[in-house]
């Protein structure tokens, strides 16, 4: 089943003299549990279709709908509450807040969502398990490494139980060591736990941990390749 | 509402020296316009206390006609009822009577306008320590035949104490009014004016002498405390009817409240522009935060905090700043101002001279009232609010990928 439907997505900035076709006609369907790579030259559209899915900027024309909800047609304060219920970020940089410890940025977005005490710290400890954090839950933001933040930031993403998680670059700012981990942090997250993934990259080895590598040009898609590994119960 | 204020605390922090700074120029603005409006205040108040002393008391009962007419016909009977009928209320202290007209003085050659004042000896004492203010002679007895005046006039009719003063005046209905006063002593009076013009008599010779036997034009009331002064007049005048009236020294000598009000008001235009440069010492740090911090804010909206929420964080940001500052301010003005209002500063110089000649201790006084105070936290506290509307709306007009692109 379909979590995400792009129809015939057209993005066109016209602000300044040139207009610049960024998202021409982009159409495509993301299923539950997938590990997609967006992957392009610079100036692709890469961040325009991720910030147009993320419901952080408006198509020129076409749809997007999350579970049959028509993300543009929702008001800018259902949009930001549709958000923060449904779509998990992880950006290239400044993700976390810095006067949170990292427990506390995780929890932030429960807080956001009113979940209980009792639930926001279990799930908040459990997450930063997940991403190799434990015991670093009390450090803030400037005393973990970049690679460290970028899990935290992935453990926030995961915290508000989204839909899918939308990452545009995260792994720009990370030396390979911290790329590895990372990805395979994200991997193992997508395998236990079915979570969808949208991340876009330049690393070849980011692109090669994907299941499914999507490259677009010039705002087009021009490729679109699924790898079957072993298959996933539906 | 928690992790707003917690937020918000934190991010006070994250830049140290420029909150400290920033809190630092509230803090001196508020512990320099704290000082300042206590010394204006300490000046009122010894102003109004001179006034009150000397010339009029805290109210004054009268005949209805008197204030328009001060004529020695427009007076009234002293009567027991009416006494303690205003004793009756719990704020006033004591009533003095008086019975004031105007009289030519002489001597042999000179003669004088002047103020003839007809009073009870021992309770106008006590109200002003008008005995004390007598530099030649004695002060005068209960129910003395004598009199006591000014040093000027005294100056200016070439007389000393033991002479004879003479005085011509009318009396009351029109009776002439004429008598011989032996001068039992000079007294300095505190106003300059009245040191030239002023004579004190007892009231019953006073009263013989204008032949209104048992008659007052005025009943001094005086309250046991100056700051229940106001609701003590609102009683009164409830209950004192016609013929009589009773006025506040404010209604008796209203050029003293306009000149303290004009004197205010000079204070009140300093410390506004202190105040407005402290504001925009404020609104730099808070512009720069929000600059600093746009990507941060990008962030927060994008992965889903409402805009108004994340307002209400930066919107006590300022506050605290305010807070914080005043809070310091004033928490560093209160012992200060304590302290000076209890050790006044000696005067030197003219202003030492004037001030003893008016017969009080040549200081400049402070003043703790609770204003002092307050008007420093009001006026941080409004500043801030008028402030804070900046980051709120340009919160609130952020967008979130534009923000994030820096
Ligand atoms: N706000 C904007 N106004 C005008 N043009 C824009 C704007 N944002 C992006 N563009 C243009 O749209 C095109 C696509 O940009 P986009 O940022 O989506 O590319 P990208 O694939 O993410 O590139 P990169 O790999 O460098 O991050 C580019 O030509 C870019 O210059
Ligand atoms: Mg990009």
């Amino acid at each position: 089943m379909n979590i995400i439907e792009i129809k015939e997505l057209h993005k066109i900035y016209d602000e300044s003299e040139v207009k610049v076709h960024a998202v021409n006609n982009i159409s495509l369907n993301f299923e539950k549990g997938e590990f997609a790579a967006i992957v392009g030259p610079s100036g692709s559209g890469k961040t325009t279709l991720l910030n147009m899915l993320g419901g952080l900027d408006k198509p020129t024309d076409g749809n997007i709908l999350i579970d049959n909800t028509n993300l543009h047609k929702l008001r800018s304060s259902e949009l930001i509450r549709f958000r923060m219920m449904n779509i998990g970020f992880v950006f290239q940089a400044y993700n976390l807040i810095p006067v949170l410890t990292a427990k506390e940025n995780v929890e932030f977005i429960m807080h956001l969502q009113n979940k209980n005490k009792k639930e926001r710290e279990e799930r908040t400890m459990s997450l930063l398990k997940a991403v190799g954090l434990e015991g670093r839950e009390n450090s803030r933001p400037s005393k973990l490494s970049g690679g460290q933040q970028q899990r935290v930031a992935v453990a926030r993403a995961l915290a508000s139980k989204p839909k899918f998680v939308l990452a545009d670059e995260p792994t720009a700012n990370l030396d390979s060591k911290s790329t590895e981990q990372l990805l395979s942090i994200m991997e193992e997250l997508n395998k236990q736990e079915h979570i969808t993934f949208i991340f876009s990259t330049h690393d070849q080895r980011v692109v090669n941990k994907a299941r499914r590598v999507i490259t677009i040009e010039d705002g087009k898609v021009i490729s679109d390749i699924r790898k079957d590994v072993e298959s996933d119960s539906k | 509402m928690g992790t707003n204020i917690k937020l918000a605390w934190r991010n006070l922090w994250r830049n140290k020296r420029r909150t400290l700074i920033t809190v630092a120029s509230i803090f001196f603005g508020v512990v320099f316009s704290a000082y300042m409006t206590s010394m204006q205040e300490g000046s009122y108040t010894k102003m109004v206390e001179i006034v009150v002393k000397f010339y009029s008391g805290y109210m004054q009962v009268h005949h209805e006609d008197y204030w328009e007419n001060k004529s020695i016909n427009n007076t009234f009977e002293y009567s027991s009822e009416l006494k303690d009928m205003i004793l009756a209320n719990k704020d006033v202290d004591d009533v003095i009577p008086r019975l004031e007209s105007f009289g030519l003085a002489s001597s042999k050659e000179l003669t004088k306008g002047s103020m003839i004042f007809g009073i009870d000896p021992q309770g106008e004492d006590k109200l002003n320590q008008l005995g004390l203010k007598v530099r030649e002679g004695k002060y005068l007895q209960p129910n003395d035949s004598g009199v006591v005046i000014g040093a000027g006039l005294a100056k200016y009719l070439q007389l000393t104490v033991n002479d004879t003063l003479v005085i011509i005046s009318q009396g009351y209905h029109g009776v002439s009014a004429a008598d011989k006063f032996p001068i039992r002593g000079i007294i300095k009076h505190v106003s300059p004016e009245l040191n030239k013009m002023i004579v004190y008599m007892s009231l019953p010779k006073c009263q013989e002498f204008f032949g209104a036997e048992n008659r007052l034009t005025s009943l001094v009331v005086h309250v046991i405390d100056q700051d229940h002064m106001k609701r003590s007049l609102r009683r009164l005048k409830e209950s004192i009817e016609s013929p009589y009236s009773i006025m506040s020294w404010e209604e008796m000598q209203p050029e003293v409240v306009q000149q303290i009000e004009s004197d205010r008001a000079g204070g009140v235009i300093m410390k506004a522009i202190l105040y407005l440069v402290i504001a925009f010492g404020i609104l730099g740090t808070i512009m720069m935060m929000i600059m600093e911090r746009r990507r941060e804010f990008g962030v927060m909206v994008a992965i889903g905090m409402k805009k108004a929420k994340l307002a209400s964080v930066i919107f006590f940001e300022t506050l605290f700043i305010g807070l914080l500052g005043v809070i310091s301010g004033i928490l560093f003005s209160l012992p200060l101002l304590y302290y000076q209002s209890a050790n006044p500063i000696p005067l030197t110089g003219q202003a030492a001279e004037l001030m003893e000649d008016f017969g009080f201790a040549p200081y400049m006084f402070f003043s703790v009232q609770w204003e002092v105070f307050s008007q420093q936290a009001i006026s941080v506290f409004i500043i801030t609010l008028i402030i804070a509307v900046y980051p709120v709306i340009s919160i609130l007009r952020l967008k979130a990928i534009k923000a994030m692109r820096g």
